[in-house]
């Protein structure tokens, strides 16, 4: 089973979610550092990411957007706050407008992710913390239903 | 198809005034403090003041807040303002966060796949 546990606070608006793969640490660290690798899941299959911009480096801003089934377009920005590679990983995660601009109203998220070697293998946890509604909504309005259905058959593909 | 049911479920159950006062009422640590207590049993507001180092009106403000948001229920009985946990309204906050475990089980599943490749 990929993902061990996922832990949610609803008082404190937190998500915590451990996963383990069958890769070393810094395998699992280029999933996050080549742009490349990252858009082939940052976004559900039917939202498709593409990384236009990934500043990989403490202080650096990554841009993307991710293409519907409709052609409609949704764009984010991260931006890096903390790397200690290939171990640990932060970042606050917003949307932008239709121009690219960050859009401040929409409120941000901030996601800590740690990668953890066990004996070759490697443990993943990622943190996101919500800062407010907006963002959640956002997310909502972006197909996801889609996604989720594909993903719980990728799950039951990876466990077949 | 989903999708658009799926959406339509969510603004359906979650109008966007909802959202805002119930991200307001979590945004606190003292209202998330007297959630917890409600959730296990009821109190009087004058019960719930006792426990901070604060006054009965600002207690009585948080109160107001989490009522707003139907996180708790608040009925008057005698003198005293009886405060419980509303179900319900935990509910709403959990399956948002639901919601989004779904987008990283995904993610998880995606990296699998990638990660297989080799």
């Amino acid at each position: 089973m990929t993902v061990i546990s996922s832990t949610k606070s609803t008082e404190t608006l937190s998500f915590t979610l451990v996963a383990e793969f069958d890769a070393d640490v810094k395998r699992v660290w280029q999933i996050w550092e080549d742009p490349r690798q990252l858009e082939r899941w940052w976004g559900p299959p039917t939202w498709p990411a593409t990384f236009t911009k990934h500043e990989f480096t403490p202080g650096g801003e990554a841009s993307y957007y991710m293409t519907g089934p409709e052609g409609e377009k949704a764009g984010g920005w991260w931006r890096i706050t903390s790397i200690d590679a290939p171990n640990r990983l932060e970042f606050d995660d917003g949307f932008v407008d239709d121009n690219g601009a960050p859009v401040a109203a929409m409120g941000t998220t901030h996601a800590t992710v740690e990668l953890e070697d066990i004996g070759g293998r490697t443990r993943m946890t990622v943190r996101s913390m919500f800062e407010s509604e907006e963002q959640m909504n956002k997310m909502l309005e972006m197909g996801m239903e889609d996604g989720m259905k594909e993903a719980a058959g990728q799950i039951d593909a990876l466990l077949a | 198809m989903p999708g658009i049911s799926y959406n339509q479920m969510v603004v359906d159950q979650l109008g966007d005034a909802e959202l805002d006062r119930l991200f307001q009422a979590f945004a606190d640590s003292t209202r998330r403090d007297i959630m917890r207590r409600v959730a296990l049993g009821e109190y009087s507001v004058s019960g719930l003041a006792a426990l901070y180092a604060m006054s009965f009106a600002a207690v009585q403000k948080h109160v107001a807040v989490l009522e707003r948001a139907s996180l708790v229920t608040k009925e008057k009985r005698g003198r005293e303002q009886i405060v419980r946990g509303n179900h319900e309204g935990l509910e709403k906050a959990r399956r948002l966060l639901d919601e989004y475990e779904a987008i990283w089980r995904q993610r998880v599943a995606q990296i699998a796949d990638i990660l297989a490749e080799e």
